[in-house]
């Protein structure tokens, strides 16, 4: 792959404070809010060719490019660069870490000024809007008038779909990637699981931890539920199959011996490093909430304002927010008169697909962003 | 744009809520889209026909149409357009029998199997007929259910569509002379109708 964008740092913003506090959905206020952001390329004169990233569950505001390490880019990086489909040449492309989370923008493990001692469990309870809502303020703060775009997968194309239809005239086009309207009974049982794993650990203290030693059994432990249901069953057996870890004959006892549980474990570990586990509840407690076309007059009324157009991608292979969920949006947004065009991409790697260079799945939002730059310089 | 689309954009009208299936490059979906205030969707399995689309700005699903159809409730759109499809269908009763729920108009436009060069050349040389409107040969033709107008107008019948229009066609798709209408299952090479019920 020819050159990313290089080497780029990552910013920081207060959006909120005491005299302007942050309003959530829930009515609680919320002081200081500080965002960590990065962009990517430039904004032109008018502040028209802005590209908003929103991230997933895990991701976080180094969407491209390397801090230092070139082998180690931005979780999109594939997407993201001179001649890519986020084209930095053309586009000024912004990714912020989501409130709640725990890579700079404030969160559970943030200081709460009242008690001078870090959240926990008493940060307030967060919902999609309100994450769209301190992505409206990045928005503001970096003087874009009007976003060509919003992208996102999964998490992200929630937050993408709640901002277009929340906040109609903000921007031209709205890209729902591996995204779902409303989790599934199935989707909420996974994310459960995973949360119980952490509230359980003996280590997790009410979420008071930050002092001490931290729950990352368990939050290791949702992450390995969590990974199951990211990879296809064809992708695990073909990466993994029945294969036995550092050695040809099983070992016969409970310790790690399968290489598929070698990779859990290894994908446990490495998530307890980068990742806090109140950010953990937060955040899935917020997609089992997510319900934007909940009720069918509300949501006609709020479409009919919408001028935004959609481009929605599934993947075939994808069982955690199959094309199932993708369809249900196409199909409401279409009843509503919105412009969406639609595509499930064939690719065997199931719900992880979409942090891929999938070479149909690329060609399909490149030619898309084309499109939305066409009609908005024309 | 192809002038029979011209034709079937006319019985589509101003403002509808129009699917049209198996789009093709969406280039009467964008006729529709910009001249004609409509809100527009597309149907179509091709990947080149699904870029065009999006190339032209104009509302897409990349779906195999027949299992698409199933999914779509009663009622979805105002106008639902089926051009010069209908042959390459697995289903075509099934089909019809979809649009029927879908849309209250329906506009279908096919080529006519009955058309009198094609029963010459079968007569005549035996040979599988090709024309303008069939250019394929048999052995790579997508069109597995090619059926005469009369065929159709009784298979619609049957689906509960009646014929509320139905403009013959000549050759290179447009209006055919006054004089196909004593016998267009004989003398139009094809023809766009409008279907209610």
């Amino acid at each position: 792959m020819s050159g990313g964008v290089g080497l780029v740092q990552t910013q920081q913003a207060v959006l909120f404070d005491e005299d302007r506090p942050l309003r959530l959905e829930s009515g609680a206020r919320l002081a200081p809010v500080e965002v960590a952001y990065e962009t990517y390329g430039r904004l032109d004169e008018d502040g028209a060719n802005a590209v908003f990233v929103c991230h997933a569950l895990t991701g976080d505001a180094h969407a491209a490019g390397h801090h230092g390490d070139p082998s180690r880019p931005g979780w999109w990086d594939n997407l993201i660069g001179p001649g890519r489909p986020l084209d930095t040449d053309r586009f000024f492309v912004v990714c912020a870490n989501l409130l709640g989370g725990c890579k700079g923008t404030t969160g559970p493990g943030s200081i709460d000024p009242a008690t001078g001692r870090p959240y926990g469990l008493r940060f307030p309870q967060l919902s999609v809007g309100d994450f769209v809502t301190v992505h409206r303020a990045l928005v503001r703060h970096l003087g874009i008038r009007r976003l060509l775009a919003a992208i996102g997968g999964s998490l992200g194309g929630m937050q993408v779909l709640q901002w277009a239809i929340d906040h109609p005239g903000e921007m031209h086009g709205a890209i729902v990637i591996a995204a779902s309207a409303r989790l599934s009974a199935q989707n909420i049982a996974f994310s459960a699981v995973a949360r119980e794993a952490i509230l359980r650990d003996p280590d997790f203290n009410g979420g008071d931890y930050y002092d001490g030693p931290r729950p990352d059994r368990g939050l290791a432990l949702a992450r390995m539920i969590a990974h199951i249901t990211y990879l296809s069953e064809a992708s695990m057996r073909a990466k993994f199959g029945r294969r036995i870890q550092d050695a040809d004959e099983p070992r016969y006892g409970f310790d790690v011996d399968f290489e598929v549980e070698s990779y859990l474990h290894h994908q446990g570990r490495s998530f307890v490093e980068r990742f806090d586990a109140n950010s953990y509840l937060y955040l899935t407690r917020a997609m089992d909430y997510f319900d934007p076309f909940g009720d069918p007059v509300q949501t006609a009324r709020r479409l009919a304002k919408v001028d935004t157009r959609f481009l929605v991608l599934s993947f075939d292979t994808d069982w955690r927010f199959s094309t199932e969920h993708s369809r249900e949006i196409v199909r409401t947004l279409t009843a509503a008169r919105v412009p969406v065009t639609f595509r499930e991409i064939s690719a065997p790697h199931g719900h992880d697909s979409f942090l891929l260079p999938i070479p149909e799945y690329h060609r399909t939002v490149a030619g898309y962003l084309d499109r939305l730059a066409a009609e908005t310089t024309a | 744009m192809r002038p029979d689309l011209h034709l079937v954009a006319a019985l589509v009208g101003r403002d509808a809520r129009v699917l049209d299936l198996g789009c093709g490059d969406g280039a009467l979906l964008e006729h529709l889209i910009t001249r004609q205030g409509c809100a527009g969707h597309g149907i179509e399995r091709s990947a080149d026909g699904f870029h065009a689309c999006v190339a032209r700005g104009v509302p897409v699903s990349q779906r195999d149409l027949e299992d698409e159809l199933a999914h779509l409730g009663a009622g979805e759109f105002d106008c639902v357009v089926l051009s010069q499809t209908l042959p390459s269908m697995r289903r075509p009763a099934q089909v019809l029998a979809d649009m029927r729920r879908i849309a209250p108009r329906r506009v279908v436009s096919l080529p006519n199997f009955g058309h009198w060069r094609l029963r010459a050349q079968l007569a005549l040389q035996g040979r599988m007929p090709q024309s303008r409107t069939l250019p394929h040969p048999w052995y790579e033709t997508p069109n597995i259910h090619l059926c005469t107008l009369r065929d159709f107008e009784l298979l619609a019948a049957e689906a509960g569509l009646r014929v509320v229009r139905r403009i013959p066609l000549d050759e290179d798709g447009r209006p055919a002379p006054r004089w196909v209408r004593a016998a267009p299952n004989l003398l139009a090479a094809g023809a766009v109708y409008l279907l209610e019920d």
